[in-house]
């Protein structure tokens, strides 16, 4: 079915978008101003400080982390983000003993409500081929080192379920302020590439 | 279908190489976001299901696939559906401008842009009913089918013949090969603990699994 071969030089895709832009809302399929409110959507509403808000609410109350770990969708839903890319939550948590790091090897599938979109690592070949078979080596990359015994599970997102790590809480999270918390939560903790930077660990 | 886009355990690709978290744009260039804006606008006309989306990005020649960025891929699987379900045509493609209005009933349909966030924030939910009991338990021995469809799937070729658990069970989904293929049917879908040893050969550090969602269809008692 496919007719269509590389042999053709794809032309820049800056001109492809603009085209195909005006070919669209020509013929009456596409508003300007929709494109706009989407954009300003996934720039500025939702975004990886949705996922530091849920992880440190479940941090600091053992009653939400519960809820969030038995029915995640839900919990999120409580917290106000669901919809689009997360429609089927699932919530794996880090502990001393076992790691988790989410993936989708056949595309791109990310929980967009609490992550908003991936980065473009995560989309990449190089994160995509190898994080199922050598995962060691692509945590050493991003500078996370774990212990031998440390189980790792890595989590290949090939349904609609969207799997959001909860990453281990920093030693003295019950010293801390829920704002404290939140803004210690990296994106990459909560796709579990990196664990919670200690303060005094930071460059 | 075994493309290029099915990427697990692939060699060679070199470093990740991430930019930094706090410096990272959403967007690299300009042109990327109306990219993203143009696939979500044109895919809530409801003319094509995400499995479909999938499939049209995939079936590009491998070396595209391999050589253009994700939303290079997007915009090449969004210009192969408009042209296959007759929203434009391949000459009005080419040159960017429309030689007719689209019909009525679909312009109806357009996304505007004050119902853009609640759009977005219903989703689309894949759950669905299933008259058939689920096949296997959680704990159950299984085998992920050795299978090679020319078609869109969502069963991973490395997991293909290898054994796993059940480890959850998380009801009957949208079944993507039909569903890429416009047939819209719920079939059980299990989570699949898989020993990294099992996927990859006895020599692979332990302390490693891998958890594939994987269809009833897809699996095997083993």
């Amino acid at each position: 079915m496919n007719t269509h071969h590389h042999s053709t030089v794809p032309s820049d895709p800056e001109l492809r978008v603009k085209a195909l832009e005006s070919l669209l809302v020509e013929k009456g399929l596409v508003d300007p101003k929709t494109l706009d409110e989407l954009v300003d959507l996934y720039e500025t509403k939702i975004g990886p400080r949705n996922g530091a808000k849920v992880v440190a609410k479940a941090w600091k109350d053992p009653e939400f982390k519960k809820y969030l770990l038995e029915k995640p969708t839900d919990a999120i839903a409580s917290i106000g983000y669901r919809g689009r890319q997360g429609e089927h939550m699932r919530v794996v948590e880090n502990t001393a003993d076992i790691h988790n790091i989410v993936v989708c090897t056949l595309c791109s599938c990310y929980p967009w409500p609490v992550l908003g979109l991936p980065p473009v690592w995560y989309k990449s070949a190089p994160y995509r081929s190898r994080v199922v078979s050598d995962p060691r080596s692509v945590l050493e990359e991003f500078g996370t080192q774990l212990a031998e015994d440390v189980e790792i599970r890595v989590w290949d997102s090939t349904s609609e379920m969207r799997y959001f790590v909860l990453p281990e809480a920093p030693a003295d999270f019950q010293n801390k302020s829920l704002d404290e918390l939140e803004s210690m939560v990296t994106r990459n903790s909560m796709i579990g590439v990196e664990k919670i930077k200690e303060p005094e660990n930071r460059s | 279908m075994n493309s290029a886009h099915d990427l697990g355990g692939r060699h060679g690709f070199g470093p990740i190489a991430p930019e930094a978290e706090n410096s990272e744009p959403v967007f690299h260039e300009d042109w990327e976001r109306k990219a993203l804006a143009l696939v979500l606008a044109a895919g809530s006309l409801g003319q094509w299901n995400l499995d479909e989306s999938r499939y049209s990005r995939e079936s590009q020649h491998p070396v595209d696939y391999l050589r253009q960025s994700y939303y290079e891929n997007w915009l090449s699987g969004l210009e192969k559906l408009l042209v296959e379900k007759g929203l434009v045509t391949e000459e009005e493609l080419s040159c960017g401008r429309a030689f007719s209005k689209a019909e009525e009933e679909l312009q109806k349909r357009l996304l505007q842009p004050e119902k853009v966030y609640s759009t977005i924030e219903k989703g689309g939910s894949t759950q669905m009913e299933s008259d058939e009991p689920p096949e296997f338990n959680i704990g159950d021995r299984v085998r992920a089918k050795n299978r090679h469809p020319l078609t869109h799937t969502r069963e991973p070729g490395y997991s293909r013949g290898r054994e796993g658990i059940i480890e959850a069970h998380y009801g009957a989904h949208v079944m993507p090969d039909q569903n890429a293929l416009g047939n819209r049917i719920g079939e059980h879908l299990y989570c699949v603990r898989f020993d990294a040893g099992e996927l990859w050969g006895k020599d692979t550090p332990s302390k490693h699994l891998v958890f594939i969602d994987l269809w009833e269809s897809y699996l095997e008692p083993a």
